[in-house]
């Protein structure tokens, strides 16, 4: 969602306004932001240590310190592939270098076109199916890149 | 009427489950046939998975694992004969091998059916517990010997009779729900296949500390155990059994599900609370216990899902039957977590005491490659390498710290004879660095220097060897939690019993 300054504000104020009185809110108040938003737009940030009543700089060292927040959009799909233990087993490792290989990828990251984010995730409990990846919160078992470009040919969520 | 019955735990869902059910429901309205389609966890045996059951004359018959294109031929068959066909599942011998506690209902009932719950068992631990004083709920589990599942092993019932003698104007359940570890994944699929069981646990142990809050703390990466639990919570609380004056008793408690954001580090127990608290996962120091200071600093019991999740049969079926199972101090059950490169990979709940070897050959069948087994980790990421020598090692808590290993959340990683240790022992540090929550140095620096050391070594440069060993020691005796703490189990156990991995002679690696 793109929104000018004031207006991305004004919506932070009313998401942390929804967890007033909430004891220790700010976790389920940035996930909602990211939910929305897609990532921790830098025009939320007063609103919400002003909300859970913190500095800007402790609320950097949360954002900062979870893997999951971002502080800039993704691309439009989202590919986590398990780059555990349990997946190497069963030729994780492998997988993703033919995975960001076949997406043009150096590193992992988002595709030039703005299609695809592939991140690495440690475990997604899926290790008696392994290797395993999460596409567009999908869980899939045994993956090939075969089977990981026919469901990327797949429709794309709206 | 026919009566099917589909997993739609996460593990099935990514083998085609949902493909499979979408068929079930296109065949059946093309032949006009009426069909009960029940959705349920997985009976864990994953590598049957999509397992698709049909209820007959009270026994429920296997087919797995199945494609949306073998449906109109079960259909066709009246679900009897086909290639697919597994017999009765509770007569599969993996599945008839194992005792069933804490995973009783998982597989077999609806999980957001509070009803089958009751009728398969649920709730009489509850109602029992209400029955009896705080004091004798504690002493129960401590009679059954239950300890953390977590993978830290400790007495359960100690902990919970800190908490019940801690003096607070408000004490705090807390399920540890993030569960990291590669290669474990029961409480996943106990939260997507039976919720109501978590839910009862955290119920018995709010009434024995004398909790009036609960805060189930689930990893992100695990979206359908959130929605699973958020949605058992729900019925539960219309049901009466959470909430205010939960059930009659008299005693409030609920319960908040709480998401990560994609922190290993947040599984050990004192981030997990900062966590919560709106905080960056910074391990505390220790004392003060969360028994005595925990979330908000008031006193907490921290306890693991598969923990939390035994309490209902303990309670129900009382101490004696649980602690019936079991080998020497580790009592009871143990959900095994079969993974990585195995055949018959898997939940697998058994009573303490089976040998190594028998999980990885027997029960496992070994690697799903057919290739030989050349290593298994035991207990997730921190846990040790085993090699097939050490098979002989009973799955004992103090059995495995004998053969310098540790159970963990009791996931066993396999191997085969491709696995590279260098690289394992490599990665074991480059975990480590990568979820360091940095408060301290041993940790911080030490998975750093750790990595380069093994490069060192694995080009050829044994003057690294010390360092290393300097290293583990340092970081096993200096840093703040396991993660850091336990992080030599793996690099070590590799070198030990795969030296010329790391170009090493046996000798040297000793």
């Amino acid at each position: 969602m793109d929104l000018p300054d004031d207006a991305t504000a004004r919506r932070a104020r009313e998401i942390a306004g929804a967890h007033a009185g909430r004891d220790g809110a700010l976790l389920p108040i940035l996930h909602d932001l990211q939910a929305e938003f897609g990532h921790i737009p830098e025009a939320a940030r007063p609103e919400i240590a002003d909300a859970v009543n913190i500095s800007a700089a402790e609320l950097h060292g949360v954002i900062s310190f979870y893997t999951d927040f971002r502080t800039a959009p993704a691309g439009r799909r989202s590919l986590r592939l398990c780059r555990a233990e349990a997946c190497q087993a069963m030729g994780g490792a492998a997988l993703w270098r033919e995975v960001l290989a076949g997406l043009g990828l150096d590193e992992f990251g988002t595709t030039p076109d703005g299609r695809l984010t592939v991140e690495p995730v440690y475990c997604l409990g899926l290790c008696a199916c392994a290797p395993a990846a999460m596409l567009d919160g999908e869980p899939l078992g045994r993956v090939t890149a075969d089977r990981l470009s026919a469901a990327l040919a797949g429709a794309a969520p709206c | 009427m026919l009566r099917l019955f589909l997993p739609r735990d996460a593990a099935a869902l990514a083998l085609g489950a949902e493909d499979v059910a979408r068929a079930i429901t296109a065949e059946a309205a093309r032949r006009g046939v009426e069909v009960t389609l029940v959705r349920t966890g997985s009976r864990g045996m994953i590598w049957l998975e999509p397992l698709l059951e049909v209820e007959r004359d009270g026994i429920r018959q296997g087919f797995g694992p199945v494609t949306p294109a073998d449906i109109p031929a079960l259909f066709e068959a009246g679900f009897d004969d086909h290639p697919s066909a597994l017999g009765p599942v509770e007569d599969i011998p993996f599945l008839a091998r194992q005792t069933r506690l804490t995973f009783a209902r998982c597989g077999v009932t609806d999980p957001f059916d509070l009803d089958a719950y009751r009728a398969h068992g649920g709730l009489a631990g509850l109602d029992r517990a209400r029955a009896m004083t705080p004091a004798e709920i504690v002493q129960e589990v401590t009679d059954s010997g239950l300890r953390g599942r977590g993978g830290a092993g400790f007495p359960t019932g100690v902990k919970w009779r800190t908490v019940l003698e801690a003096r607070g104007p408000r004490k705090y359940i807390v399920c540890n729900a993030d569960e990291g570890d590669s290669g474990s994944f029961a409480d996943r699929m106990l939260m997507e296949g039976d919720p109501f069981a978590l839910i009862e646990g955290m119920a018995i142990a709010a009434r024995a500390v004398g909790a009036d809050r609960g805060y189930v703390y689930i990893r992100s990466e695990y979206p359908h155990a959130i929605a699973a639990m958020e949605r058992a919570a729900g019925i539960a609380r219309a049901a009466g059994l959470l909430g205010a004056a939960a059930r009659g008793s008299g005693a409030a408690f609920d319960i908040e599900i709480r998401v990560g954001a994609g922190a290993y580090v947040c599984g050990e127990e004192t981030s997990l609370l900062n966590s919560i608290e709106g905080r960056r996962g910074e391990v505390r120091a220790k004392p003060p216990l969360p028994a005595h200071k925990g979330l908000f600093g008031r006193p907490t019991a921290v306890n693991n899902v598969l923990t939390l999740a035994a309490v209902p049969a303990i309670l129900a079926q009382g101490a004696a039957a649980y602690a019936r199972f079991g080998l020497g101090r580790s009592r009871g059950t143990i959900p095994i977590q079969i993974a990585g490169n195995a055949r018959r990979a898997g939940l697998f709940e058994t009573g303490f005491g089976l040998s190594l070897g028998e999980i990885v050959e027997e029960i496992a069948g070994g690697t799903a490659s057919g290739r030989p087994v050349k290593a298994v980790q035991v207990g997730g990421p921190l846990g040790a390498y085993f090699p097939p020598a050490l098979f002989d090692t009973p799955f004992g808590y103090e059995e495995f710290d004998g053969a310098g290993g540790l159970i963990g959340h009791a996931g066993i990683t396999v191997f085969d004879d491709t696995a590279d240790m260098g690289a394992l022992a490599r990665f074991a540090f480059e975990f480590c660095a990568e979820e360091s929550c940095g408060k301290c140095t041993p940790c911080r620096i030490g998975a750093v220097r750790g990595a380069e050391a093994v490069d060192r070594l694995c080009a050829g440069d044994t003057g690294a060897l010390p360092l290393l060993g300097d290293l583990c020691e340092t970081m096993r005796a200096a840093s703040l939690c396991a993660l850091g703490g336990f992080t030599p189990y793996p690099v070590e156990s590799a070198l030990r019993h795969f030296p010329e991995e790391f170009g090493l002679g046996r000798a040297a690696a000793e």
